[in-house]
């Protein structure tokens, strides 16, 4: 067998797409991205986008204002149903943010270096879904100002939290992936805000991306530093690709609600957090690489890529639907049994059969080439995915604790106005995050993207094989 | 600033620049939920002009400030003349109150705790013996007398939430005379004119007016009313009244009597209808501790075998062994045979299908004789209680399990007749003065005798009542009366005793005693209630040391050798049965039955005419409670449901009219003798089919905030000619739907081992029964290592079988909790407070289906779910085994309460508690914390009880003694359902049930191992008994 080098591999052939289009140099690739951020007329898209965004979140403000004055019962949560929307939002959320970790941690320990195109916004998108994800475990809270009561702070009364309850476990493992990711998304940036510095024409621009890329000067030290520093931390954030949402999975396991105590929770967790994660990013990637004409930078390679995963990891979900069923049944169990029947014969059936007929049915239409590469098709299904895996949380949080042990308790949860306001605001607030990303900051990883031409290959071999 | 500007600011505006909008205050305030203070009506409309006042009020030449020249001099005119104004205000006399703190501690008062004193309650005639729990002088809970044996420590639903009238600050605060404010001096001044008028007639133009009156003093009053006014007429009304009762009595015996039912001495219990275990039945704490007593299978008695012969599914017919759904109207021919059957000719014919039962029932009887008890129903005509005494008689009950004695209540014998001739009279212009003592007749008072037109004929009205209601608005004069918490008064209980009511507060808002108005009219204006009462017991004692009579009939709560004696009316059947009622039997004979001739599903359907049930509500009973948010919130025994009343259908009509079950009603016109009155229908399990029973009580429209514009008003629809039951009520779908807060959606069993019960006979055979199927997995199968309990483990043990669902146990703890009432909307929303509830579960055809009560407290586990999950450690197990909740370091995340299995956890959505009105403050039990938002809270075996309890034995250097604790449920329980202890303690009675073979935990599958464990329930069906339309598996949403 012939062998290939990996960066030829790259460049596409055998029907394969490149992950680069040819004809760029290391200029070109500097210009374009730079020129996004610093010379570009900035799109009117752009400015509509902010406009949408910013309403939605000043609807997020009003809500979570009111939310404080109130409390939660303008929430539709209720006895026996305590966790509602927050909750779900909250898992949904922190599972978008498990794709880019994925992509900048585990591809890179994978060396698939074809994520070098995707992996800035990506992993921008995994810090500002964490921040959507943060702000619900605190808001739902009965009394939010005392949310720091979860923290082991040292004080005069010597209580500590209670550490056998998995919210605690939540509070260190959301903490952490945080903090790691955002260091890890900054060391990433370092080398581009250096390139930003000098490239900047406007002097307040100079001195901040200055400030921000900590005297960088592309020696060959620093560059040996970075690249140790941004292995070390991909080491680190790897693990936390798959606890984080294990730990997210514990909030449910733990308890005895049937439907929830379960124990194929965290890898059917861990499975749907990158299926819905990739399907954010193909959300995010085209549009945006069709505004800032960047389809040679992000290609098809690069869609097809992302689809095949969000398939694989589809139907690893798939495959947890199918045994949550058949162990209710094979169990025996009353109340799991009951748990089932539930789903698919009460009041909230419409929901599960729509999860259902998404996640086993529908997403099988990305075995087809046509659709992984027709990027419309594929962001339509990337928007039915998002929303099949919140469907999937909802059904998971509320419908197991609508009807569990005693049938006098029985109940049923209709969200309220609020409930929808959070969601819809922190879909705003992501979404503005993003857009200010990604006009002040390469969405691309300059440095990163270099090291996929050829010409790269000479100086920095991306492989020691060979 | 400007010059300009400057000038624009001193300059005054005109005052009130908008027109006051009457509309909009009004709009205002009736969307107003809660209270909400206001100086005057321009405030509320917020007006300009009112703002401009509150600019220029205070201080006078403040908004002077602002603008003019800031000179020096200027600023000292002003700071001067300030100073002086200030001193001169000093000036003002203030009268003296002195704070002076306690020097010596005033007898018995410490703060901090408690004092309990005797009184009692005055409901509908009867006497509640209570001990009221004060802090300071300050009621915060009542109990019954345990002393007492009409209460032995129980009380009902209803005594539970008299409390919370007497802080409700929407009760008459004044006397108003045409709604403005008059002082009582005025009132007794304005009466003595048409005094005076009236003493020349004679009192021919003067009706007094009442509800059942006891109390001794009234009516000694009352007769001394009638000597001064020899024309004067007493007249008597109550929606809920006992004619059905007194006019038996004078059927078969020629005379009103009480019959007391002793079920301890009853094998067989037969209800005609009757509801004898539910709150609001005359002698039901009584009634249902001995029935419950007897209902005990280890009973070396033997336990007792009930039958219900009903028309509205009750907790008393679902308690029953054998329940016979009949409509109201069939109940006389069904007691006539059973009647012919126990051999008193009587004739009547019951259904053919039903033939079988009845007698399997009399046989029943009849091999039991002397040991059974026959009771009729309060909404029976006289007919079917006269039958009842023949048929008590017959078996040889009377002076066994069926005693007669005096009346307790004096007055005519039928109270529905007596508010005819008083409209009669009134429409006739024959009265001038009407003084209506206490009750709300303009709203309960049968609908076609309008008796609001005909107050409009009387020139003089008095309405006497702790409310503005309805009936106020009617009167001239209103006399804000004091609560029964607030005077003194006198009042006998059911067995004949009297108590003395005692006052535990002074007067909130100087109310006055029925006594006090009644002395006015006899001449006696400055008397106190207290000087009356005693003056009667003085005049009324004997012996020589009334002092100490006295002080000990108060002190005690009743007196002593007052009970009525049974009177001796054990005779022959024959000469026993009253001429009346054998004119009555043999005159008639076997009458034709209505509805029986024919299908009666068809013709109903034709023109969906049905049989109409009156009855008075679970919870706000005749309307009087309808200001209650305890009672308000409180379920309804049977349907769960709070804020609303329904009208019951059966679930074949239903599904004939296409009434889909649940809580978005059907709402219908029923019109009923050319009325109407909108109202949602609920289809009921085990509703008569082709007849309907509404609930009175709602629909108040001068109740206060609380109670308006909750649910429809049946009193519109009932005729005195038909106030309990009648033929031809139609209803017509409005295409409306009603949304109604039930506090349980579902009540079906779905297959769950929750609720075991299993027959006598099975029971005897394997006592063990309870634990068959059983899943429960071995001690040993937990992680967790054993809690280690070296002093107290507390534990509760509720019995199924005793258990009547009466809901007491739910007030009691909602009062001595502080829960908080959160609304209709907010119990639809599944935001319900209440501690403790008490589930309800069909079982078998909903037509006649069997229901089981199971209350459920917090099971306070071993292993509790909750503990594990909370991350702040906000709720922990305590060395005596109780799952604490510290409410100060809860967060609110509200996992605890979605992995408690029996969901008894209660989250603060919103700020429940009303933390401003200073008299919802008062009725708080100060040894409980007050929950604010946020925060979860749940049942804690009354955790200060248990507390008070363990300080006084450390006191006393012992352990607690058993039964020394009781929390809140188990003191109130009429059944002695709960009971709860110490498991260490060997000798305890709730470890002694725990060893028992019927002990099962619910849900114990989970081993989570809880404390709070139940006896499993036992039936004893009548093996003779064809069982009709079982099916063993319960229907959906039924």
């Amino acid at each position: 067998m012939e062998h290939k080098h990996p960066v030829e591999a790259m460049a596409g052939g055998q029907g394969q797409p490149p992950v680069l289009q040819p004809g760029y140099t290391f200029a070109t690739i500097t210009d374009k991205i730079s020129a996004i951020v610093l010379t570009r007329q900035t799109p009117l898209g752009w400015f509509v986008g902010v406009g949408i965004a910013g309403m939605l979140s000043a609807v997020l403000l009003y809500a979570v204002s009111f939310l404080m004055y109130q409390g939660v019962g303008i929430w539709g949560i209720n006895h026996p149903i305590g966790w509602g929307l927050a909750i779900v939002n909250f898992v949904w959320w922190i599972g978008i943010g498990h794709a880019g970790t994925l992509i900048s941690a585990i591809l890179l320990l994978l060396r698939q270096s074809w994520r070098n195109s995707i992996n800035r916004f990506a992993e921008a998108m995994t810090i500002f879904a964490v921040m959507q994800a943060g702000l619900f475990p605190l808001l739902h809270l009965g009394r939010p100002w005392l949310f720091y009561w979860l923290f082991p702070y040292p004080n005069t009364m010597t209580v500590w939290p209670q550490f056998r309850s998995p919210l605690v476990w939540d509070v260190f493992a959301v903490s952490t992936y945080f903090t790691i990711s955002l260091v890890f998304w900054y060391i990433g940036l370092v080398p581009d805000m250096a390139t930003l510095r000098d490239r900047a024409q406007n002097r307040a621009a100079r001195m901040i991306y200055a400030v921000l890329a900590l005297g960088w000067r592309g020696s060959a030290r620093h560059w040996h530093r970075y690249e140790t520093a941004y292995l070390l931390l991909a080491g680190l954030a790897t693990p936390l690709v798959l606890s984080v949402h294990t730990v997210v999975s514990f909030d449910f396991t733990i308890a005895i609600v049937p439907g929830w105590h379960s124990t194929i929770f965290p890898p059917y967790f861990v499975a749907g957090a990158i299926y819905s994660g990739f399907a954010m990013v193909l959300i995010l990637a085209i549009p945006i690489r069709h505004i800032y004409n960047l389809e040679d930078m992000i290609t098809d390679r690069h869609l097809d890529n992302c689809a095949k995963i969000m398939l694989a990891t589809g139907l690893i979900v798939a495959y947890g639907y199918i045994m949550e069923t058949f162990m209710a049944w094979y169990g025996g169990n009353l109340y799991d049994k009951h748990l089932i029947w539930n789903r698919m014969h009460g009041p909230y059936r419409a929901l599960y059969w729509a999860l259902i007929a998404i996640n086993v049915g529908f997403v099988n239409v990305l075995w087809t080439k046509k659709v992984r590469f027709t990027p419309k098709l594929l962001w339509f299904v990337s928007l039915v995915v998002l929303v099949a895996m919140w469907l999937e949380r909802f059904v998971i949080v509320v419908v197991s604790l609508s009807q569990d042990f005693l049938p006098s308790s029985w109940g049923i949860y209709i969200p309220t106005r609020w409930d929808w306001a959070t969601f819809i605001g922190t879909i705003g607030f992501f979404a503005l995050c993003f857009l200010l990303f990604i006009r002040v900051m390469p969405m691309i990883s300059i440095a990163e993207m270099k090291s996929l031409l050829p010409s790269s290959e000479a100086k920095a071999p991306l492989e020691s094989e060979s | 600033m400007e010059e300009s500007t400057k000038d624009e600011l001193v300059q005054i505006r005109p005052s009130g620049g908008t027109a006051l909008d009457l509309d909009a205050v009004r709009a205002k305030l009736e969307a107003a939920r809660g209270p909400q203070y206001w100086r005057c009506l321009e405030e509320l409309a917020d007006s300009e002009g009112f703002e401009e006042l509150l600019h220029r009020e205070f201080p006078r030449q403040a908004s002077e400030w602002v603008g003019g020249d800031f000179s020096r001099r200027n600023f000292l005119k002003l700071m001067s003349a300030s100073l002086a104004l200030a001193g001169l205000s000093g000036c003002t006399k203030l009268p003296v109150e002195s704070i002076v703190p306690y020097v010596r501690q005033p007898e018995e008062i410490v703060p901090g705790r408690p004092l309990f004193f005797a009184t009692a309650m005055d409901f509908g005639g009867y006497a509640e013996p209570l001990l009221a729990c004060s802090y300071e002088g300050r009621p915060t809970k009542l109990e019954g007398n345990p002393e007492h044996p009409a209460s032995q420590g129980a009380t009902d639903v209803y005594a539970q939430a008299a409390l919370l009238d007497l802080y409700d600050p929407e009760r008459s605060q004044t006397s108003t005379y045409g709604g403005e404010v008059r002082p009582w001096s005025s009132f007794v001044g304005a009466m003595q004119g048409p005094i005076a008028a009236q003493k020349a007639a004679g009192g021919a133009g003067f009706r007094l007016l009442t509800q059942a009156v006891s109390s001794p003093t009234l009516l000694a009053q009352i007769r001394t009313l009638q000597q001064t006014f020899p024309r004067m007429k007493w007249r008597q009304w109550q929606p809920v009244n006992r004619d059905g009762a007194r006019g038996g009595a004078q059927m078969a015996f020629g005379q009103p009597l009480e019959t007391r039912y002793l079920l301890e001495n009853a094998d067989i219990v037969v209800s005609l209808d009757a509801d004898f275990l539910a709150s609001g039945f005359p002698g039901f704490l009584m009634h249902t501790r001995e029935w419950a007593r007897r209902r005990n299978p280890d009973n070396p008695a033997g336990m007792n075998r009930t039958y219900a012969i009903e028309s509205t599914p009750t907790n008393s017919g679902f308690k029953a062994d054998h329940r016979l759904p009949v409509r109201a109207s069939e109940v006389e021919q069904y007691a006539r045979a059973l009647a012919s059957r126990l051999g008193v000719s009587a004739g009547g014919t019951a259904r053919p299908e039903h033939n079988a039962w009845l007698d399997a029932l009399a046989k029943d009887l009849q091999k039991h004789r002397g040991r059974s008890a026959i009771i009729p129903g309060e909404y029976q005509p006289p007919m079917v209680h006269a039958l009842a005494h023949a048929m008590n008689e017959a078996l040889g009950a009377v002076g066994t399990t069926v005693i007669y004695t005096d009346p307790v209540v004096e007055g005519p014998v039928s109270q529905a007749e007596s508010i005819k001739e008083l409209v009669a009279e009134m429409n006739a212009g024959k009265v001038e003065l009407l003084l209506i003592l206490g009750g709300n007749p303009v709203f309960d008072a049968p609908a076609d005798l309008d008796l609001a037109a005909a107050m409009g004929k009387v020139p003089l009205r008095i309405h006497h009542g702790i409310y503005q209601n309805e009936t106020s608005v009617y009167a001239h004069w209103h006399v804000n009366a004091a609560h029964f918490l607030e005077e003194w008064s006198d009042t006998r209980a059911i067995n004949g005793m009297v108590s003395i009511v005692q006052p535990l507060i002074a007067p909130l808002y100087g109310g006055r005693s029925a006594h006090e108005v009644l002395a006015v009219f006899g001449g006696q204006p400055d008397t106190s209630s207290y000087e009356l009462v005693r003056a009667y017991w003085k005049s009324q004692y004997k012996g020589a040391d009334f002092e100490g009579f006295w002080r000990r009939a108060v002190h005690d709560g009743f007196m002593e050798g007052t009970e009525f004696k049974p009177k001796p009316l054990r005779t022959s059947t024959n000469a026993f049965l009253g001429s009346s009622l054998r004119t009555e039997l043999s005159g008639k004979g076997p009458l034709p039955l209505p509805g029986v001739e024919g299908p009666q599903v068809s013709s109903a359907s034709r023109d969906h005419s049905f049989e109409i049930v009156f009855r008075h509500d679970p919870s706000v009973y005749d309307g009087r409670f309808a200001n209650n948010a305890w009672l308000q919130e409180l379920e309804k025994p049977v349907t769960k449901l709070t804020w609303d009343n329904v009208v019951y259908i059966s679930p074949a009509d239903a599904r004939r009219l296409e009434v889909p079950p649940g809580q978005d009603t059907t709402m219908v016109k029923l019109s009923y003798r050319g009325r109407e009155v909108e109202a949602p229908l609920w289809p009921q399990p085990g509703q008569p089919d082709g007849c309907l029973t509404a609930f009175f009580g709602y629909g108040r429209t001068h109740a206060g905030r609380t109670g308006n514009g909750q649910g429809f008003n049946a009193y519109q629809v009932r005729p005195s000619d038909a106030l309990n039951f009648g033929g031809g009520a139609k209803v017509s779908k409005t295409g409306a739907t009603y949304k109604v807060a039930s506090l349980q959606g579902y009540q079906a069993l779905e297959g769950r081992n929750i609720v075991r019960a299993a027959p006598l006979e099975t029971y005897q055979q394997n006592p063990n029964f309870a634990h068959e199927n059983n899943v429960a997995p071995p001690r040993q199968d937990t992680l967790y290592p054993d809690y280690q309990y070296q002093e107290y483990a507390w534990g509760m043990e509720i019995d199924l079988n005793s258990c009547v669902g009466c809901n007491a146990c739910i007030i009691a703890c909602q009062a001595e909790n502080n829960i908080p009432v959160v609304g209709k909307y907010q119990t639809l929303r599944g935001r319900k407070m209440h501690w403790l509830r008490v589930d309800g579960y069909y079982e078998g055809d909903p037509a006649n289906p069997r229901m089981y009560f199971e209350p459920l407290p917090c099971m306070q586990c071993e292993d509790a779910p909750c503990e594990v999950v909370c991350p702040v450690g906000a709720t922990v197990h305590s060395s005596e085994g109780l799952n604490d909740m510290v409410y100060n370091r809860c967060v609110g995340t509200r996992y605890c309460q979605n992995n408690c299995p029996w969901k008894v956890r209660r989250f603060n959505f919103l700020l429940f508690n009303d933390w401003n009105t200073p008299q919802t403050k008062m009725v708080r039990n100060p040894e409980v914390t007050v929950r604010s938002r946020g925060v979860m809270e749940k049942c804690t075996y009354c955790v200060q009880r248990i507390t008070n309890g363990r300080i006084a034995a450390e006191e006393a250097d012992r352990r607690v003694r058993d039964g020394e604790i009781q929390t809140a449920c188990q003191q109130v329980c009429p059944a002695k359902a709960i009971v709860f202890g110490d498991i260490n303690d060997r000798n305890s009675s709730v470890r002694r049930l725990k060893q028992h073979p019927r002990n099962y935990g619910v849900l114990e599958e989970l081993n989570t191992r809880p404390r709070t464990t139940y006896m499993a329930a036992v039936l004893n069906p009548n093996p003779e008994i064809p069982v009709i339309n079982r099916q063993q598996q319960p229907e959906q949403n039924f």
